[in-house]
């Protein structure tokens, strides 16, 4: 492995023993230099590879631009590109997919992992960190692997499901069912990381609380919902906002699940894969980009909308 | 760094014993065996030839073709190739994460600097940005600079991370006392030293998780490659196994036997170091 990249970056500070005596850079001097060398190497990445791309694909998505004709090709075209896209019946289609499987997949999450966490907050002990492993093992799996697990375990003919269920559904085949199908998958992989979220923020109670709720006679549901539920909340607002942003750009298990020649794939598009799509397939990486903006702010609008209805006391201090 | 999950189980309500509460219980048993049991069918499918997979019933217990499902596989992709290229950028990923955000870490804890806050403000909103909105511009970006098909342009934008500059910010600022830093001072260390030699080392709990966290996620990165990677010989494990399925012929059993192998490495990691790894990442996850 070439190492040479690491010490290149940001290092003319610790010069070699020879050169310490240079005359202008005294200890103080080099103390005041050092911390803009150090984080250096941050800021170029993000600048090349964060900010000049984001900036790059506002301009682009004001033109039209032919990727195969190369640079000089580009041509102004003002938001006609956005107009274009709105008024796209594949767009608005990619759009309600999105916003169904957010709802679809993101909302079982919360009403599954709250209960759960505090289930096993308050009943697990000796088998805690085994049981929150299992819930947790599909975090950290290949969402490339666990689609392709899931599509053998769906498959019509031969799958594990059907012949569980006696059935012979057309899982990933059919509208109907590879819709709720894809959420499934999505609530599967998910469903852990939220209840270990809700977990780290149940183990910051203080359990004096629920000892003075108990003298004073609250049942365990009353301590659930007048201690748990309302200290919880920080922490509900922090995780539905990762489950807002994360799945409004849902693409890998939609983009695996299902082939793209097939029937069902419209039913199934999400926006991230429309963009995809359209800029490289179709090689528009104008309209594309004009789309990738037009979800951003679908993100941020529900975001918003969110910390309306659970932020109010911001999340600074959650869960520590 | 992060909360200790067993510092909790001596403050818990009293758990009282009932039918509800076995109910319960069992539940929450199913439940993890429901979430596991995709696992086991991957592993079990492995062992077992395509047409034995799409078989009524589908085999439920482990069989003998594991070997040729892997010749199988190795027909039809340099699979050790990918293997080799999937390590070497989740390993390279990782060595400059660990290396770079404890560096910027580091600064923003020990040093008092100009326009600090607003600098580790960008930090911050760095983390913000979807990552969608950079699939098409970065991809240009890696046109530009001749990276197309090339590992490097996996794992050096994604060489240092907010995420990690947070963490290692935090465990320097909280762990590591500052007259230790200012007795190394007064000996006369260059700042280079200070941290390479003083704080580093005992960075390593930091270190670990980052350095679990980063390994996974490049591991598992998948538009990343299918973005940029363009020869099967520069795949990733991820987008190899991807090119492997089609609608009608898919080798289910190499499929299933090289998907194992994908995730086997991270599952072994994951038993031996769950709590840590839970705890980090809630830990940098909340703070954010």
């Amino acid at each position: 492995m070439p190492t040479l990249e690491q010490p290149t970056l940001a290092l003319p500070v610790p010069a070699p023993p020879s050169q310490r005596s240079s005359l202008w850079l005294t200890p103080q001097r080099r103390r005041q230099i050092a911390p803009y060398l150090f984080i250096s190497p941050f800021f170029v990445l993000f600048a090349v590879f964060g900010l000049f791309p984001l900036l790059f694909s506002v301009w682009l998505s004001l033109h039209q631009w032919d990727a195969a004709a190369g640079l000089a090709s580009m041509r102004w075209v003002g938001l006609a590109n956005y107009a274009f896209a709105l008024t796209d019946p594949w767009f608005q289609k990619s759009l309600a997919n999105t916003l169904w499987f957010a709802v679809a997949a993101g909302l079982p999450q919360h009403l599954v992992a709250l209960p759960l966490a505090y289930f096993i907050h308050t009943s697990f002990k000796r088998s805690r960190n085994a049981v929150v492993g299992a819930y947790f093992a599909p975090y950290i799996t290949s969402s490339v692997a666990i689609a392709l697990i899931f599509s053998t375990l769906l498959s019509k003919d031969f799958g594990v499901l059907n012949a569980l269920l006696g059935t012979h559904i057309d899982w990933l085949g059919d509208a109907d069912y590879a819709r709720p199908a894809i959420a499934f998958v999505v609530f599967w992989r998910y469903l852990g990381w939220n209840m270990v979220l809700y977990l780290s923020a149940l183990q910051t109670i203080d359990p004096t609380l629920y000892e003075a709720a108990r003298l004073d006679g609250a049942s365990r549901w009353q301590q659930f919902r007048y201690i748990t539920l309302p200290l919880l909340r920080p922490m509900m607002y922090f995780a539905i906002t990762l489950t807002i942003i994360g799945n409004l750009q849902l693409f890998e298990e939609p983009f695996i699940l299902v082939d793209a020649e097939s029937g069902v794939a419209t039913s199934v598009m999400t926006t991230a894969m429309f963009m995809y799509r359209l800029a490289f397939s179709d090689g528009d990486f104008g309209t594309a980009s004009a789309v990738s903006w037009l979800l951003f702010l679908v993100i941020v609008a529900l975001s918003w909308g969110n910390s309306r209805l659970f932020g109010r006391h911001g999340s600074a201090h959650v869960g520590r | 760094m992060g909360q200790r999950m067993s510092d909790v189980e001596t403050r818990m309500p009293p758990a009282r014993f009932n039918h509800q509460r076995l109910i319960a219980l069992a539940l929450v048993g199913a439940g993890a065996l429901v979430l596991m049991a995709p696992f086991y069918f991957t592993f079990v499918f492995a062992t077992h030839a395509r047409s034995d997979i799409f078989n009524t019933p589908p085999p439920l217990w482990f069989g003998s073709q594991l070997l040729d499902n892997i010749s199988l596989l190795l027909g039809r992709l340099p699979f050790w190739r990918n293997l080799g290229i999937s390590l070497y950028v989740a390993g390279m990923t990782t060595a400059l994460n660990l290396l770079l955000c404890a560096m910027a870490g580091f600064a923003f804890a020990v040093y008092d600097f100009r326009f600090k806050r607003a600098l580790f403000g960008m930090v911050v909103g760095s983390m913000m940005l979807p990552s969608f909105l950079n699939m098409i511009p970065s991809f240009m970006v890696m046109d530009l600079l001749g990276w197309i098909d090339q590992p490097r342009a996996l794992y050096i934008p994604g060489a240092a991370g907010a995420l990690g500059i947070f963490m290692l910010r935090q465990y320097v600022g909280t762990a590591i006392p500052a007259d230790l830093i200012e007795a190394a001072r007064m000996d006369g260390c260059s700042e280079w030293r200070i941290f390479w030699r003083v704080v580093l080392p005992l960075c390593g709990p930091a270190l670990g998780t980052l350095g679990l966290i980063t390994f996974i996620s490049a591991w598992n990165n998948f538009v990343g490659p299918l973005v940029v990677m363009r020869s099967v010989d520069n795949y990733t494990v991820p987008l190899a196994l991807r090119s492997l399925q089609s609608p009608n012929n898919t080798e289910w059993g190499a499929l299933m036997a090289g998907s194992a192998i994908a995730m086997l490495p991270l599952l072994v990691v994951f038993v031996f170091s769950a709590r840590r790894l839970v705890a980090g990442l809630t830990a940098g996850a909340v703070r954010g």
